[in-house]
């Protein structure tokens, strides 16, 4: 789709300010078996918010921190987007707790939107497209998980993956610099690459689905009630259907790949993105990454990414936004951005 | 084709150029065989012979002789 809207204009991040140093995490596994894990991941640390703290909170200190960074006018909030699969309850949704906390007025129009990797360029689209709607005046996008409490330590296959963040940004409609243009793809064929079996209502909680157990023959060990993750699979899904996505959005937007700045790709795995980068012959100056630093914090790592390596840079440039994931699901853009004011980055405790 | 092969998987198993590759032997029995490794090989599939091997038929390969075999039918 293509849209004619003025993108985001201010972005904001917070972070756990408890960091976990991937080499030090466990003592579960061999010593040498974890730095091959750090060195091919490329995940040095991440940050693991506390038991007090959730997705949304992340998301409460960075949507403050850009409102007072940039003199926000809250009344002017008109629709809040809340991105995550770590709510903080099954209801009522988050976004709605949200809209109370930073004392939006009641006119807000809150909603949820349970998405992945995706998430990120999937809010994107939803923003635009109601900052376009008559009476729209501001919408605030928050994305926020906390992963690491999706995963079990003991499950080798994830445990030195995943970490926790939380994004805020404000989309307001203008005249168009040049417009966006976003490709959604959806494959629920492959629902079981990416996958958190019980806990919902599909496979209801029980004592059995919170009983470690052993699943695999390496004796990796999680209960039902945590997250697995088929890495061979994500990364064939990666080559099949990536490049080809990239192609597609260039090709509608009718930008010639090398003029676009900087690529912007889901924080998964350094291994695979570099690959990935290495396959469409891309400059790696071009392809920031903050993997090695916050781990794969799932639809936030897109927008962390821009907050951590991107601040000062961003003024009439043009991104490949590309985020990936559990669904599977999958959204490309290219975004024309004409200046986007980017905070600091905060550590919450 | 063969010689492309070999040096595939010396870079997918990250093995000594000293070592000497059986081709009878089970991949996943080498000594470098993890969940890492399999995300080299199918890198290394992608690369150099243009081919992506779902995990499925993955499954059905057992020696370094059954994937050469499996690539040089594609």
């Amino acid at each position: 789709m293509e849209l004619q809207l003025y993108l985001l204009q201010f972005l904001s991040a917070a972070i756990p300010k408890n960091t976990i140093k991937n080499l030090e995490y466990t003592n579960h596994f061999d010593e040498n078996v974890v730095k091959e894990i750090v060195d091919k991941t490329g995940i040095k640390e991440r940050r693991f918010a506390p038991d007090h703290l959730t997705s949304s909170d992340l998301c409460y200190h960075a949507a403050e921190k850009l409102i007072l960074d940039n003199a926000i006018d809250k009344t002017e909030i008109d629709v809040l987007i809340f991105v995550s699969q770590t709510p903080d309850y099954r209801m009522p949704a988050t976004s709605i707790i949200l809209q109370d906390r930073l004392g939006l007025s009641k006119d807000t129009a809150a909603f949820d939107v349970s998405l992945g990797c995706s998430g990120f360029v999937y809010g994107l689209t939803m923003a635009y497209n109601y900052a376009n709607l008559s009476g729209i005046k501001k919408v605030l996008l928050l994305d926020g998980e906390t992963r690491s409490r999706i995963y079990h330590p003991k499950d080798r296959k994830t445990a030195f993956l995943f970490g926790d963040g939380g994004i805020a940004c404000l989309i307001e409609k203008k005249d168009s610099f040049l417009p966006s243009f976003f490709s959604l793809n959806s494959d629920g064929s492959k629902q079981n690459l990416i996958k958190v079996d019980a806990g919902g209502y599909r496979n209801p909680s029980s004592i059995n689905t919170m009983k470690e157990k052993v699943v695999d023959i390496h004796g990796n060990v999680r209960t039902d009630e945590h997250g697995y993750m088929n890495g061979g699979d994500v990364f064939n899904f990666l080559l099949r259907e990536i490049p080809k996505d990239i192609k597609q959005v260039l090709d509608f937007s009718d930008t010639n790949i090398n003029d676009i700045d900087y690529f912007l790709f889901h924080q998964a795995n350094k291994f695979m993105n570099d690959y990935l980068s290495k396959k469409m012959k891309l400059d790696k100056d071009k392809v920031p990454q903050s993997i090695s630093k916050y781990g794969n914090t799932s639809s936030v790592s897109i927008p962390l990414t821009i907050v951590d390596q991107l601040k000062g840079l961003l003024k009439k440039k043009n991104l490949l936004l590309c985020g990936f994931g559990v669904g599977m699901s999958w959204a490309s853009a290219v975004i024309n951005v004409e200046e986007c004011k980017v905070s600091d980055i905060i550590e919450v405790e | 084709m063969k010689e492309n092969f070999i040096n595939a998987m010396y870079e997918a198993f990250e093995i000594e150029a000293t070592e000497e590759l059986d081709l009878e032997t089970e991949f996943r029995n080498h000594d470098n065989w993890d969940s890492l490794t399999k995300l080299s090989l199918i890198a290394v599939l992608d690369d150099e012979f243009d081919i992506i091997i779902e995990d499925d038929k993955l499954e059905t390969l057992n020696t370094f002789k059954d994937l050469l075999e499996f690539i040089s039918n594609k």
